[in-house]
């Protein structure tokens, strides 16, 4: 998953502190993999560089998570240049599909649309391996029909959670 | 054609070339929306999967597009000719020469053997006994279900029976096969046994499928996919 398109997403509502991120992102995303200061500030760090977030204020106290990001224009771009490109079909997922779905809901964009090009984009694969398939001797078959099953249970993850967009919503408090 | 369609809305061309084609598709049962507005198209030959969740409208989608049901509004092309507004018995007429038909369940006539209920069809148009059979008995045997040509539906088991229903919808070469859950009541071995002989002869034959299925390894024997939400369709290819 990709730790610094998540924290910009989460600049996008309003600027906030190293910390307050830190906290954003395990309550909705951490679960039971919560980020390291450390991890936050090498990605604050790489972002300000590459100018997608600035600093926008400093409390007292120094030290690194005094600071307060906001997110700039390519920022935003970035953000939504990564929530309209599908994943590239393959085990595990759910976790940065989750993060995503969530990121649309929480910046106001269309999380429906998000999950319909990511389902387009298993079906395609799907497609493929099913064309494969029948043209396929035995062994073939079952190597695409282990792939074509674990596909179908992402498509079936995705359309659940289409069906749940509007509690979903309501959950994370978007 | 102004009858039953009393406000046909200003709605948008077939897209060129499509054989079959629904724009601005609308139909309430009472209370409820089961259309809002479809658009449909499918070109000869092609394979489209149409589908969605439960109760969205899929079905009634695809009994609008095989002249089942009327819409209440909204236009239909067959071929380039508006066909909406047909007289019933226009309408029925070209379901039995241009479409074919197969449903999850219960489709084939209990009284006659599996041979005769694919011949059926071609008797209905005129067709000798001889001529059909022999053409039904070939149909089974492209669908591996010629050891049960002379079985009555009662004495197959489901799979049989589907392929049967598949053989008797292909047997007057339809330019369109409509398909509602075909594979529904089937195991996933034979659903996909079922899919991969029903695209095979219909591509083969340049038959058109209409197919409503909510398995995505079904869907994945289709050239494209169409997803119904709340009575309207969303294009898959928008998203590719
Ligand atoms: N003959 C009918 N009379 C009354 N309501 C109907 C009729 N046919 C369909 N409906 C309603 O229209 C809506 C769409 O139904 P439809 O059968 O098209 O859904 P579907 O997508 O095929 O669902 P499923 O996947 O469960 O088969 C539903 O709310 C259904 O209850
Ligand atoms: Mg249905």
């Amino acid at each position: 998953m990709s730790i610094g398109h998540t924290l910009l997403g989460l600049l996008e509502s309003g600027p906030r502190h190293g910390y307050d991120l830190k906290r954003a992102f395990d309550d909705k995303f951490g679960h039971d993999r919560p980020l390291h200061y450390g991890q936050v500030y090498a990605t604050m760090s790489r972002l300000l560089k590459n100018g997608l977030v600035e600093v926008d204020g400093v409390e007292a106290g120094a030290g690194p998570e005094r600071k307060r990001y906001a997110i700039t224009e390519a920022g935003i771009t970035d953000v939504a240049t990564w929530l309209a490109t599908p994943e590239k079909p393959e085990p595990y997922l759910q976790s940065t599909l989750y993060t995503k779905v969530v990121l649309a809901l929480l910046t106001g964009r269309d999380a429906g649309d998000l999950l319909d090009t990511q389902r387009a984009e298993h079906l395609r694969l799907m497609r493929a391996l099913t064309a494969r398939k029948r043209q396929g001797d035995l062994a073939d078959q079952l190597i695409c029909d282990h792939a074509l099953f674990h596909l179908e249970a992402d498509l079936r993850w995705l359309e659940l959670t289409a069906a749940r967009l509007g509690a979903l919503g309501k959950a994370v408090g978007a | 054609m102004s009858a039953p369609f009393p406000e046909a809305p200003a709605t948008a061309p077939a897209p060129a070339g499509s054989l079959l084609a629904a724009s601005g598709l609308h139909k309430t049962y009472g209370q409820t929306t089961a259309l809002d507005g479809a658009d449909f198209s499918i070109h000869a030959g092609e394979v489209v999967a149409v589908m969605g969740p439960s109760g969205s409208g899929k079905s009634t989608l695809l009994h609008c597009l095989a002249g089942i049901v009327r819409p209440d509004s909204g236009s239909l092309t067959y071929q380039g000719a508006e066909i909406a507004g047909l007289p019933d018995q226009r309408l029925s007429a070209l379901r039995r020469t241009e479409f074919g038909f197969v449903f999850q369940f219960g489709q084939l006539v209990p009284e006659l053997t599996c041979v005769e209920n694919v011949a059926l069809p071609l008797r209905l148009n005129g067709v000798r006994r001889k001529a059909a059979e022999a053409a039904a008995a070939s149909w089974l045997e492209r669908l591996e279900v010629d050891d049960v040509r002379d079985h009555r539906p009662g004495e197959v088991s489901g799979g049989q029976g589907q392929r049967v229903a598949v053989a008797r919808a292909l047997v007057t070469a339809p330019r369109v096969l409509f398909a509602d859950e075909p594979t529904g009541a089937l195991d996933s071995l034979n659903g996909e046994r079922v899919m991969e002989l029903l695209t095979e002869a219909a591509r083969a034959a340049g038959t058109a499928v209409v197919l409503v299925t909510h398995e995505n390894r079904v869907a994945a024997y289709s050239d494209r996919e169409i997803v119904v939400r709340d009575g309207r369709c969303r294009d898959m290819e928008r998203y590719a």
